[in-house]
């Protein structure tokens, strides 16, 4: 049986490369992961609606963490996906035999370890197989506190989940992997590339100037939706920002612990003091999500109780603004 | 987030079986350890929120079935979270086809093949499905 270390995190996908790289003797934290991956982010797509409620991202998109991690820290990565359940399986069933800690998309509906209240479609999530005891699969889910089992059935289900983004049974598992890495340049190029799509993609929805795009939308939520569907997409926009696996301000606390490991390995005070600054700025999103939360449970939507929410946006934006514009100025 | 503000408010979405960390500092500014959670009062509120409304939507699309305006496909997809789009890729059909057979004329021609596709997505036994019999949803606890 493969020994395989499980460690609880906060987010599935920096959580799975930590996980995984620690079993090949690469230490990386889960902040470091999701800062070299140059994982915040944020964007608000009103097109992309799921049960009709257009959809918030507090982090770049699945997927996106791991390529960019593995790609700067030089680990090589086989990754298949399958047209086949049976062929999918087998081929787990292959690669746990040989001992190699599997990684996996999955969608959470069909898990059923997981908390039943939090079991809705979403198919991008990461989990690590690293072994069976009979018929039942090993599972080191990164946001679960201990190692759990999942049948082959639920297993199937979860890997061949339809719909967008559809994981058709892709698994994962490093060829190699450096046991030394210089974190230097990884991080000034994950820290360069967090910036530009915080500041400057050309598209109203991404980065800051997606916070301020959310933040019109919302003052006009009640007057345009009525109050019931006001407070279903403000409700959407709390959980895509807490939801398991996801955590919104979650991010901006990890991404300044993130800085802040930076800061004490590269000797740099700034990066310390910046991630200071985007802690605040985390704290802001925890006050949004409380007062929208209120509006929320009361029900009754009037145009201040938006408007004044559309204004915390509206103050989030500027300060993230200025924690970015003041890390992109860094000199490495 | 300092240490001591990290949310502690269980409301049993989580059956007590469940905690999620958060990086918070300690009181002097650092980043240590992440911090167990079990549960915060905005997710909690907007959690339910979303579950009031599926079961809104459940129990809306099981008076329509009943009243002979929609077919059970219509009220098994509000119970099995799901819509349009993902279910028509689910049983591999286009969107306009499962709209069709949510119409209760329509749904009496489905073919058993058909039948069993909708009820494996479902996970409802094909026969139950095929007599419209309408079983309860289940909020989770």
């Amino acid at each position: 049986m493969t020994q395989f270390n499980h460690v609880q995190t906060a987010h599935c996908e920096s959580g799975v490369i930590s996980n995984i790289f620690r079993h090949y003797g690469l230490h990386i934290s889960e902040p470091m992961a999701f800062g070299i991956g140059a994982g915040i982010f944020f964007g608000h797509l009103p097109f992309v609606k799921v049960n009709g409620v257009p959809g918030s991202t507090y982090r770049i998109w699945p997927g996106a963490i791991f390529s960019r991690v593995c790609k700067r820290l030089g680990v090589k990565m086989q990754s298949h996906k399958f047209s086949s359940p049976g062929k999918a399986m087998q081929a787990l069933d292959d690669i746990i035999e040989k001992g190699i800690p599997v990684g996996m998309q999955s969608s959470v509906y069909y898990l059923p370890y997981f908390p039943a209240s939090y079991r809705f479609h979403f198919n991008a999530h990461n989990l690590v197989v690293f072994g069976k005891e009979g018929e039942n699969y090993l599972v080191s889910d990164p946001i679960m506190d201990t190692v759990t089992q999942i049948d082959p059935e639920s297993l199937v289900q979860a890997r061949f989940a339809k719909g967008f983004p559809e994981p058709k049974g892709k698994m994962y598992y490093p060829l190699s992997v450096p046991k030394q890495v210089d974190f230097a340049r990884p991080i000034k190029e994950g820290i360069q590339q967090a910036c530009y799509y915080m500041l400057k993609i050309p598209m109203p929805h991404f980065g800051v100037k997606g916070i301020r795009f959310l933040a019109k939308r919302v003052k006009d939520y009640p007057a345009k939706h009525g109050d019931r569907r006001a407070a279903l997409y403000l409700g959407n926009i709390i959980r895509m920002q807490e939801e398991i696996g996801t955590g919104g301000a979650g991010f901006r606390f990890m991404y300044a612990a993130f800085l802040q490991e930076a800061g004490t390995l590269l000797n740099k005070e700034e990066l310390k003091s910046i991630g200071g600054d985007l802690t605040l700025v985390g704290d802001l999103w925890r006050n949004f999500a409380f007062a929208a939360g209120r509006v929320c449970k009361a029900r009754s939507a009037d145009n201040i109780s938006y408007g004044e929410l559309s204004d915390m946006l509206l103050h989030i934006a500027d300060e993230e603004e200025k924690v970015f514009r003041r890390l992109s100025k860094v000199k490495f | 987030m300092k240490k001591d503000e990290v949310p502690q408010d269980g409301d049993n979405l989580h059956r007590g079986t469940f905690k999620q960390l958060f990086y918070a500092v300690d009181a002097s500014g650092n980043y240590t350890a992440p911090v167990s959670s079990v549960g915060w009062e905005p997710e909690n509120v907007a959690l339910g929120q979303a579950w009031e409304e599926v079961e809104h939507r459940v129990a809306a699309t099981r008076d329509k079935v009943e009243s002979g305006a929609l077919s059970p496909i219509a009220y098994y997809m509000e119970r099995t979270l799901l819509d349009l789009p993902l279910l028509a890729r689910k049983v591999g059909k286009f969107q306009w086809q499962v709209k069709r057979h949510m119409k209760p004329a329509v749904f009496k021609t489905l073919s058993a093949g058909m039948i069993a596709k909708y009820a494996t997505v479902f996970a409802i036994p094909a026969d139950t499905l095929q007599k419209g019999t309408l079983l309860p949803f289940q909020r989770p606890e």
